[in-house]
């Protein structure tokens, strides 16, 4: 089968009164179309692996003012994480004291960290994080505290609600840090 | 010697490149056209979100609740737009109830504003900025609707998920949860994107063992 002749400068140009004696070849240059059809499928990619949500679960704890419903956790092993304005992390081990000494500031790398430390140093079964979101903490801040327990094998959760005292310390080291 | 030609045969690449195509065609399913932008957060977890009787609760980024319900629940949304019509007496006409039961839509707007909100046609709905359902903790009407909801789908398993904006405020999701926990729904989902596991943390020993989670 004979080549289409694709060049354009070549040795001899066929003049008007040429006559065909060549047979026109059928075949086509196909990179164009193979150009465009890995453009399509790389479109299709992207669009496939992004339309694909995952679901992550959270059950929640009944609210109940009868304390002999409420589960109870050891202070020994509670771990407090706060959640505050822009990324911000804090948390306390144990209960929070008075003066607030033990309120320390993270972040979601480093809170990592304290975690895996807590739950070594602790009983498996006193060992609980609780997770409390302050009113700037945004929605993402809270799924990804959530995930950090999936990540690290919690067992035992709890988002409850922050307390007025843990806002206002939170608040006055978010000022000293200069985070408005 | 003869100078050999460069070209190559395109053929056999533009077959695969085309049934690569199809494949891709083929298996994509296109997102219906959402007229609440939503950028959801990312986990680990790996199980798709389920698709059968969705009631979904979306959350936009500037902290505004939207309640919607799946495809294939037209008979649950009969019930629940008539529930709600008859508890807060909004007087609603069949057509206003017809524009709630029809597919893809969402209500994003308090009761006193549904009645005017289900009136509108097509066109004014893609103008519309909906308010919001309200979510305060004097006046929750995401509970109305999440216990009209949670009885229309009894007897059947309801799948609940929330859907929310990276940058909505904790507050707004506080409202969602506790209108689920004053109807007794203590079980729901939350709609992420999909993320690696970090190196070396106890999930990652945990799927790397094959073990089984929760």
């Amino acid at each position: 089968m004979a080549e289409m002749d694709t060049s354009s400068g070549g040795g001899h140009k066929k003049g008007p009164g040429v006559k065909k004696g060549k047979k026109l070849s059928t075949r086509v240059d196909l990179t164009p179309m193979v150009d465009l059809g890995f453009l399509l499928i790389t479109f299709f990619i992207f669009t496939t692996t992004m339309s694909q949500p995952t679901a992550m679960k959270l059950f929640l704890p009944k609210d109940t003012d009868k304390p002999e419903e409420q589960n109870k956790i050891k202070a020994s092993g509670a771990l407090s994480i706060m959640l505050g304005k822009k990324d911000g992390v804090y948390y306390y081990e144990g209960e929070l004291l008075p003066d607030g000494s033990n309120f320390k500031p993270s972040n979601f790398k480093d809170i990592r960290e304290v975690i895996i430390n807590k739950k070594k140093s602790t009983q498996p079964e006193d060992f609980v994080v609780v997770i409390k979101p302050g009113p700037e903490a945004t929605y993402k801040n809270t799924v990804d505290m959530l995930d950090e327990m999936t990540i690290n094998d919690v067992k035992r959760y709890a988002m409850v609600d922050i307390f007025d005292t843990e806002i206002q310390l939170m608040r006055a080291t978010e000022q000293n840090a200069g985070i408005k | 010697m003869p100078r050999k030609s460069t070209t190559v045969d395109m053929t056999a690449m533009c077959d695969v490149a085309f049934l690569l195509l199809s494949f891709f065609i083929l298996t994509t399913k296109f997102k219906a056209a959402e007229d609440v932008t939503v950028v959801t957060p990312k986990s680990v977890s790996t199980k798709p979100a389920e698709e059968k009787n969705v009631v979904m609760i979306t959350m936009d980024k500037n902290g505004k609740a939207y309640f919607s319900l799946g495809d294939n629940t037209t008979e649950e949304k009969q019930e629940i737009i008539d529930a709600v019509d008859q508890q807060k007496s909004l007087g609603l006409t069949d057509k206003e109830k017809a524009a709630f039961t029809r597919s893809g839509s969402y209500v994003g707007v308090p009761f006193s504003m549904l009645k005017s909100y289900l009136q509108l046609n097509e066109d004014q709905l893609k103008k519309y900025t909906a308010p919001g359902i309200p979510l305060d903790t004097a006046n929750n009407e995401l509970v109305v609707w999440m216990g009209a909801a949670n009885h229309a789908f009894t007897g059947s398993k309801m799948t609940l998920l929330v859907k929310g904006d990276n940058d909505a405020k904790y507050p707004t999701f506080k409202g969602v949860i506790d209108a689920f926990k004053k109807n007794e729904i203590f079980k729901f989902s939350m709609i992420t994107d999909p993320e690696g596991v970090p190196e070396g943390t106890a999930l990652a020993t945990k799927r790397e063992s094959g073990a089984k989670e929760d």
